[in-house]
C-alpha cells in the first residue's frame, strides 16, 4: 500500500519489520471463528424455533424477533464486558453474526456516555455501525433498483 | 430439526471464516469486512440465491450480517412490486426494522445502564 515512494531506508525497515512481524495463525483463527460463529448460529436457530412454536412467528418471519433477541443478549454481553473476551477469542466469529453489529452499536454508546447523551452517546452510537447501514442501504438500492427496473421493461 | 442445527452451525460457521480470512489473508479492517459481507449478502439476494441458503441453512444464514443486505434488497423489492419504483426507497427498511431498531434502542438502555469500562 503506497510503496511508490520509499527511500531505501525506509525499504530495510519493511523488511525488518516484516521479518519480526508475528505471524498471524490463520488456520488455528479460522478453526476458533468457525466454532464460535456456528455456535452462534446454533443459539439463533434456537431462538427462531422459541418463537416459531411459542409466538407462532413462521420459518420466513421468526428472523425478525431473533436478531432482536439476539442484539438483545448482546447488550447484557457487551455490558458485563464478556463480548471483549469472546472477541478477542474469536476475532471474526462474533464479529460477523448480527451480535457482533449490535455489539459495536452498544460498545460505542456506552463508551462515549461520558460525552453526554446527546453529543456523546447520540452521536457517536453509530461510529462503526454506521459503514454497515451506508453500504448495506446503498448497495441493497442500486440491486433493488436494477432488479424492479429489468422486471418493469420485462426482462426477468 | 437437528439437521437444521447442523446445517446452521456449519454455515454459519463458514461465513465466519470467509470473515476471519478477510482479517488475516486480505488484512481488511473490521469495518471493511463487516461492509464487503453486507454488499455480498445484498448482491446474492439480487441473484437469488440468499433465499436458497436460508432455507436450507436457517440461522446459519440469517444470524451473519451478510443476513442485513439481503432483508434490506428484500423489503426494497417486496414493496417495489406493489408501488413500482418508489418502493425500493419506502421499503427498504421493511424487514430490518427489528435489527436496527433493536440496535438503537438496546444500544441506549445499554449506554443508561453500563458504565464504560477501563
Amino acid at each position: 500500500m503506497g510503496n511508490k515512494k520509499m527511500t531505501p531506508a525506509q525499504e530495510q525497515y519493511k523488511k525488518l519489520e516484516q521479518k519480526h512481524e508475528t505471524k498471524r495463525p490463520v488456520l488455528k483463527n479460522c478453526l476458533k471463528a468457525f466454532l464460535v460463529g456456528g455456535i452462534i448460529c446454533v443459539i439463533g436457530q434456537a431462538i427462531t424455533y422459541f418463537y416459531i412454536y411459542f409466538f407462532h412467528f413462521t420459518e420466513q418471519t421468526a428472523g425478525n424477533p431473533t436478531v432482536a433477541t439476539m442484539i438483545f443478549i448482546s447488550m447484557l454481553l457487551t455490558g458485563f464486558g464478556v463480548y471483549d473476551h469472546i472477541g478477542q477469542f474469536a476475532g471474526a466469529g462474533s464479529a460477523v453474526p448480527v451480535t457482533g453489529f449490535g455489539n459495536s452499536v452498544i460498545s460505542a454508546a456506552i463508551e462515549h456516555r461520558t460525552e453526554g447523551f446527546v453529543l456523546g452517546v447520540g452521536g457517536n452510537m453509530f461510529k462503526l455501525a454506521g459503514s454497515v447501514i451506508l453500504f448495506g442501504v446503498f448497495s441493497a438500492f442500486v440491486v433493488a433498483l436494477i432488479k424492479t427496473l429489468l422486471t418493469m421493461w420485462g426482462v426477468l | 430439526m437437528l439437521p437444521m442445527f447442523f446445517w446452521a452451525f456449519v454455515v454459519g460457521g463458514l461465513i465466519c471464516v470467509i470473515g476471519q480470512l478477510m482479517f488475516d489473508v486480505v488484512k481488511m479492517t473490521p469495518g471493511h469486512t463487516m461492509s464487503t459481507l453486507v454488499v455480498a449478502g445484498a448482491v446474492l439476494d439480487g441473484l437469488g440465491l440468499y433465499e436458497p441458503l436460508m432455507d436450507f441453512a436457517g440461522a446459519g444464514a440469517t444470524i451473519p450480517i451478510t443476513s442485513f443486505g439481503n432483508s434490506l434488497v428484500h423489503g426494497a423489492l417486496q414493496e417495489a412490486e406493489q408501488h413500482g419504483l418508489v418502493g425500493v426507497l419506502t421499503g427498504m427498511f421493511e424487514i430490518t426494522s427489528s435489527g436496527i431498531s433493536a440496535a438503537v434502542i438496546f444500544g441506549f438502555i445499554g449506554a443508561l445502564l453500563f458504565k464504560p469500562k477501563g
